[in-house]
């Protein structure tokens, strides 16, 4: 269970030439994270390949397909927990800013700082509201207590619209929170230590739909102040939330009877949702598969 | 394939619904059950009674304060537990020291550091082997180590340091593995909550997996430390006393000492006559001091629960 966690927090400086696939570009939003061929082991087993995309500043990217097609797995390469999962390996490359991820001499701490993640299930920590916020700072040496850390709290709390409702019971526990609140304030925790990517990971599956577009709307707000890579089950929220989405499908393999998830299309989600140019895009996109 | 449905009729239904069908296993097994409860019942209640007797009567008529603030003597009539009970706290207490961080930080180390390799996977095996070696054994570990061995000179040989050191090896497997299931058992989304916003393997360990294992690491130190106070074999090979010697006071690591099991056994073989009272005495005395350590646990055990 030990990712290579090196002692150092070292920033590493690695000037890339990347090549953009040929993607539409807007020189206003320059890309965050490029990949190319990048691929994810379970052991032996290659769970998703060639994934080649670009994720652009201050967008919503949306990864959709069927269940087992590897966006998930793709997504947790972004902030490195799949370093967590002992077998699990990565090809290719991953870039963040022209820096490979994978980089022998990359910190993943300090990755995941830079890089936030929201995971399907809200999973807030048995702690306090305001502990559960105050978490990552604490950590990340940003503030102690005391009135700066209350200003990090309380600001990450409403970025995450959620301020007004536990504002008097910050220090009551988080469980007492509904579904939905204990999800806003999981973005809420994300959002404190001032990361420039937020990771979701269908943060709105376990949501009832009201709980769910209150997430839209907030993801909708905070967008320009984060980058966000968002996997959804659900093609109409990533058809109404995302810039630009990627399509991923399984692929049965010719010699063996494994599936393996490979990205089919990625472009902008209004030609995804309206003139895809994969025929499986178009089959999954109008329902007619998966 | 066509199946005749009856129709449905509100007397169709009640008739199903209200006929009654008893279920004969069920109960059968809920009795067996009962059953099997008041065996281990009788057990105990066979246990308090036997020693209730001339226990009790001991411990009135000369006085509780009495029989546990004298020393060993060889006239039963002023003979006391004071020593024992002195060598088994402080047993406790030197278990508690040294075993429950060892086995804590083990139980770590293989659950949270540890890649799952064949070395991880055979260290598991016999750590859980360790914990079915019979007492004795490790009273001669004990022996070799810190009695007769490198060791005597640090803990003067005979001695509650040795008797102490010898059950904290004796309980650090099953601290060990206690400790290493209640790390497991913490729900795998609150370390990837706690990775996921750039907390380091040590942070996460330390601020989310300790607060929520530690009831669970208490629950097997209790368990532990309870096996650990009522075990004599091993001392007898450390070399509690087993007859009346001076010393054996509170905070006197190296000197002679004995414990209450060690008591126990020794005064059930004295002629029965005077001694069974005595004896009887000391096992009420035995059972109250675990009952007590077992609660302080169980208290601090709560204490983090409601934390949590």
């Amino acid at each position: 269970m030990t990712p290579s966690e090196p002692t150092t927090a070292q920033k590493v400086h690695v000037n890339v030439e990347v090549d953009i696939p040929e993607l539409p570009t807007n020189p206003a939003k320059p890309v965050v994270f490029q990949t190319e061929d990048l691929a994810v082991f379970y052991g032996d087993f290659r769970a998703v390949r060639d994934v080649n995309l670009a994720v652009h500043r201050s967008e919503i990217t949306a990864f959709i397909g069927p269940s087992g097609c590897g966006k998930s797995t793709v997504l947790r390469c972004f902030n490195r927990m799949n370093d967590l999962i002992e077998i699990a390996r990565v090809q290719g490359r991953l870039t963040f800013h022209g820096i490979d991820l994978y980089d022998k001499e990359v910190n993943p701490v300090e990755v995941r700082r830079r890089i936030g993640m929201v995971f399907q299930k809200p999973n807030p920590f048995p702690k306090s509201i305001y502990e559960n916020v105050a978490y990552a700072p604490r950590l990340a040496g940003l503030a102690k207590k005391g009135a700066e850390m209350d200003e990090i709290v309380e600001t990450s709390l409403r970025k995450a619209a959620l301020w007004d409702e536990v504002k008097d019971r910050l220090k009551k526990s988080a469980f007492g929170l509904s579904g939905g609140q204990q999800q806003r304030l999981c973005i809420a925790r994300a959002l404190a230590v001032n990361p420039e990517v937020v990771l979701m990971d269908e943060p709105c599956s376990a949501l009832d739909p009201i709980a769910t577009g209150r997430i839209e709307d907030l993801m909708e707000e905070i967008k320009q102040q984060y980058t966000i890579i968002i996997v959804t089950h659900n093609m109409q929220q990533a058809a109404r939330v995302s810039d630009r989405c990627a399509f991923f499908t399984t692929e049965v393999s010719e010699t063996s009877d494994t599936r393996t998830g490979v990205l089919v299309e990625y472009d902008f989600t209004e030609k995804m949702f309206s003139n895809p140019s994969d025929e499986r895009t178009e089959n999954y996109v109008t329902g007619r598969f998966g | 394939m066509a199946i005749s449905t009856p129709e449905i009729t509100a007397d169709v239904v009640r008739a199903k619904l209200l006929g009654e069908k008893a279920d004969i296993s069920g109960a059968a097994f809920k009795y067996l059950l009962v059953a099997c409860l008041l065996v281990v019942l009788a057990a105990l209640v066979a246990l308090i009674t036997s020693v209730s007797g001339e226990g009790l009567e001991v411990l009135s008529t000369r006085g509780i304060a009495d029989f546990i603030q004298r020393p060993y003597s060889i006239r039963p009539q002023i003979a006391g537990v004071y020593q024992g009970i002195v060598g088994t706290v402080t047993c406790a207490i030197i278990v508690s020291i040294f075993a429950f961080p060892l086995g804590l930080a083990s139980a770590i180390y293989l659950e949270e550091y540890a890649t799952d390799n064949w070395f991880t996977r055979v260290v598991d095996i016999v750590i859980r082997n360790l914990a079915g070696v019979p007492a004795v054994v490790y009273g001669l570990l004990g022996y070799a180590l810190f009695v007769s061995g490198p060791l005597s000179n640090l803990t003067g040989g005979s001695s509650v340091l040795s008797a102490g050191l010898t059950l904290s090896i004796l309980v650090l497997p099953i601290v060990v593995i206690t400790s290493a299931e209640a790390i497991r058992a913490v729900p795998s989304n609150l370390r990837e909550g706690g990775f996921g916003v750039g907390a380091t393997r040590w942070e996460v360990t330390r601020t989310l997996i300790l607060p929520n294992a530690l009831p669970g690491v208490l629950t097997g130190t209790i368990l532990g430390l309870a096996r650990a106070l009522g075990e004599a074999a091993p001392l007898i090979l450390i070399g509690a006393s087993t007859s009346g010697f001076s010393g054996g006071e509170p905070g006197d690591l190296t000197g002679k000492f004995t414990a209450l099991p060690n008591l126990i056994s020794s005064w059930s073989k004295l002629p029965p006559k005077n001694w069974t009272g005595n004896t009887q005495a000391a096992i009420l005395v035995t059972l109250a001091l675990v009952l007590g350590i077992n609660a302080v646990g169980i208290v601090l055990r709560n204490r983090f629960e409601k934390k949590k």
